[in-house]
Parts: structure tokens; sequence; C-alpha cells
């Protein structure tokens, strides 16, 4: 199979549609799997109690986050090498999920930080790079945004996720690099320092993040593909369908 | 080579330089992106004087003294090598232990105190369940009575 006949927009939208109902499905069942799990059977812990339970929310937010980025800076690197227009569409579509999932990881942190540190704030290392991950975020979307024609937006946010992608690696050795009062890893490569029950209910919520931003980041760029190839044959016919009252597949 | 073949070695040049830069300005400014010292910079004397600053480490065993005020706190940092004692007056969080990880925010005095105006408790990166605490906590003892 010929997997470059879907860089073309016009083959890509169906197989989108087809692929957004099954991750949308798989992102429900490990989220429910998940946090059941996390929040109903998995063990308190010994130090902190029932606080840690937060983790399974943040630890999943967090890496999707740093992961959506570089996924993000993939896309730029073969839109800007290849100038394939669908790149720069999936790019877009990812991005408002990052930010979200930045959003997320920033928020239950602070939540947690404030019962088992004492701050829900401090400007350590990792702290401070996550906060700048969510500002990259933010600097993409608005820059793509300003741009009025749609072309040089594509290239502008690809140089921006290009150049911030030097950031991810720093948020994710920022515990190993520095000191900081954020804690190091709990999973690395190789092993966990978590109880068992703990560990698959964290990793049970990332597949469903994973899932989640399969799902939401491809009903996203299906809604692109239509904005921008408008002005092609098949697009104006599918805008139209669906503009007749054609169900939205 | 071909054109799109350029490109890709040219984006691939670009990030790889913009990643050198950043890591030579972070390494540049090492000493200001720790988030607090450890008590052997501070018998060194390599800590900021006269400023406020952090210092990290395990509170001592046996350590925490508590005052008739109920307010003012006394303990020691160490990070095994070094110890330095510290003074703080207000309320310590809850995960605050002796032989857990602290960071209290401070000035240095003259007699060689750290006075905090704020004290953190680091946690680490273990989860596990109580029960699996107190059978290390009983290992732990036992390898100790072993050893008397």
């Amino acid at each position: 199979m010929n997997f470059f006949r879907f860089s073309s927009p016009q083959t890509f939208y169906p197989l989108a549609g087809r692929l957004v109902p099954l991750f949308a499905a798989l992102a429900a069942a490990c989220a429910v799997a998940g946090l059941y799990i996390g929040f109903f059977v998995a063990p308190s812990d010994a130090v902190q109690g029932e606080v840690y339970r937060i983790i399974h929310l943040h630890v999943a937010a967090a890496w999707m986050s740093m992961f959506i980025y570089l996924v993000m800076a993939f896309w730029s690197a073969v839109g800007l090498g290849l100038g394939t227009r669908l790149s720069f569409y999936m790019t877009q579509a990812l991005a408002p999920t990052g930010a979200m999932f930045c959003f997320i990881a920033l928020w239950t942190g602070a939540l947690w930080g404030r019962p088992t540190w004492g701050a829900y704030w401090v400007w350590d290392a990792r702290l401070t790079s996550q906060l700048l991950l969510l500002f990259l975020y933010f600097g993409f979307i608005a820059l793509t945004r300003a741009i009025d024609d749609p072309r040089r937006a594509d290239k502008a946010g690809a140089i921006i996720a290009l150049v911030g992608a030097v950031n991810v690696p720093i948020i994710y050795f920022s515990v190993t690099w520095w000191n900081t009062l954020h804690q190091g890893a709990s999973v690395k490569p190789g092993g966990s320092s978590m109880a068992s029950v703990m560990l698959w209910a964290m990793l049970l919520c990332a597949l469903a993040a994973w899932f989640y931003s399969l799902a939401v980041s491809l009903a996203r760029a299906r809604r692109i593909i239509l904005e921008r190839e408008r002005h092609t044959e098949w697009a104006a016919a599918e805008i139209a369908r669906r503009g007749a009252g054609g169900r939205a597949d | 080579m071909k054109a799109r073949h350029k490109r890709f070695l040219l984006i691939g040049a670009a990030v790889t330089l913009l990643a050198g830069a950043t890591g030579l300005v972070l390494n540049a400014f090492r000493d200001n992106l720790v988030f607090f010292h450890t008590p052997s910079e501070v018998a060194a004397g390599e800590v900021p004087k006269g400023r406020t600053f952090r210092i990290g480490g395990m509170v001592v065993h046996g350590s925490v003294a508590r005052a008739d005020d109920g307010q003012t706190v006394r303990f020691a940092l160490t990070d095994t090598a070094r110890v330095v004692p510290v003074v703080y007056k207000g309320a310590l969080p809850d995960l605050f232990k002796e032989t857990k990880g602290a960071v209290a925010q401070g000035r240095l005095g003259d007699d060689g105190v750290f006075v905090a105006t704020e004290v953190l408790a680091k946690h680490d990166e273990n989860y596990m369940p109580p029960e699996a605490q107190d059978a290390i906590d009983r290992a732990h003892r036992t390898a100790l009575s072993v050893q008397d």
C-alpha cells in the first residue's frame, strides 16, 4: 500500500472521517477504565494519601502536551521540506489540543503542589519550561491566525513549531539537569518506581489521552481541509453536501 | 542533491544549531537555574551573600524542635555530607517530615543559622501503598538490628 496516497487532502479526508469514531471510542474506553482504576481500585499513597490520584490526569496531560508539540514539529519539518499542504493542516489541527493538555498539566500540578509541597507555584526549571510550552502553543495559534495569507501563515507557524521543539527535551530532562522542586520521573524506559496498580491506571489514562488527541485532531484536520480546499471541486461538493443537511461523517 | 533534500538538510542544520546555542546559554546560566543550593555549597561559601536563596536537603532525623511559642521550628537540612541548621516561623507543609526532603527559602545569618521565610516539602518519585511502605520500613529496621 502506498501511504503517500494519503498525503493528498482529498484521499485523507474520508480516511480521517472513518478513523475519528474509532479513536473516540477507544479514548472513551481507556478513560473510563483508567479513571475507575485510578480513583477507586488503586491504593492510596503511603506519604501523600489520596491527593496523589491527581497524577492520573496530570502525567497523562503533561506527556501529551510535550508529545503533541514534537509531532507538530515533525509535520512542520515535513511540510517545509516537501511542501505538502496536509502537513501544515495537521500541525494546526494539533495545536489547540496540545495547548489544552499543557494547561491541564499546569492546573492539576498546581492543585497537587499546594497540599504536597506547600505552594501552588514555584519558579523551578520544570514548571517554568512547561509554562513556556503553553506560551509557545498560544504563540503558534495566535501567529497562524494573525497572518491573512494562509501559505505564509503555514510557514511562520512551522518555524515557531520547529524552534519551540528545543524546549521539549528541556522540560523532560529539567529534573535531572538541575535540582528542582518537582520530583524526577517515576516512569523511565526500563522501569518505574510506582506500585503496579497505580502505574496501570496512569498508563490507561495516557492511552486515553493519545486516542482522544488522535480523534480530535483528525476531526479538526477535516474542518481545516474543507476550509482551505474550498476552491477545489471535491471540497466544494462536500461543503454543499454537508450544508444541504448531509450527515456530518 | 534534490531541492527537497537541501531543504531538509537546511531545516536539520538550523534546528541543530539552535539546540546547540540553547544548550550553551543554559550551561552559562547553570547557577541561576538551580532551584535550591545544597548544604555542601553553603559550607563552601558558594551561595549568594546578603540576599535570599533556597537550601534543599533531607531533614536530619531527630533535629525538628518546636519552640514554646508554638510557631518557631528549628531543624537541620543535610545532603549527607554537610548540615545546615534552619530556624523558621510559620506553618509547615503536611508532608514535611524528618528524613524526607525539604526546601527552605531565606537568608543565611552570620552565625551560620539559615533563617527561613518559607519551607516547602519536596516529594520523591516513589509512589506506593502504605502496606508496601510498612514492609520496607520493617526490612530496614531488621537490617539495622542485624548490623548492631
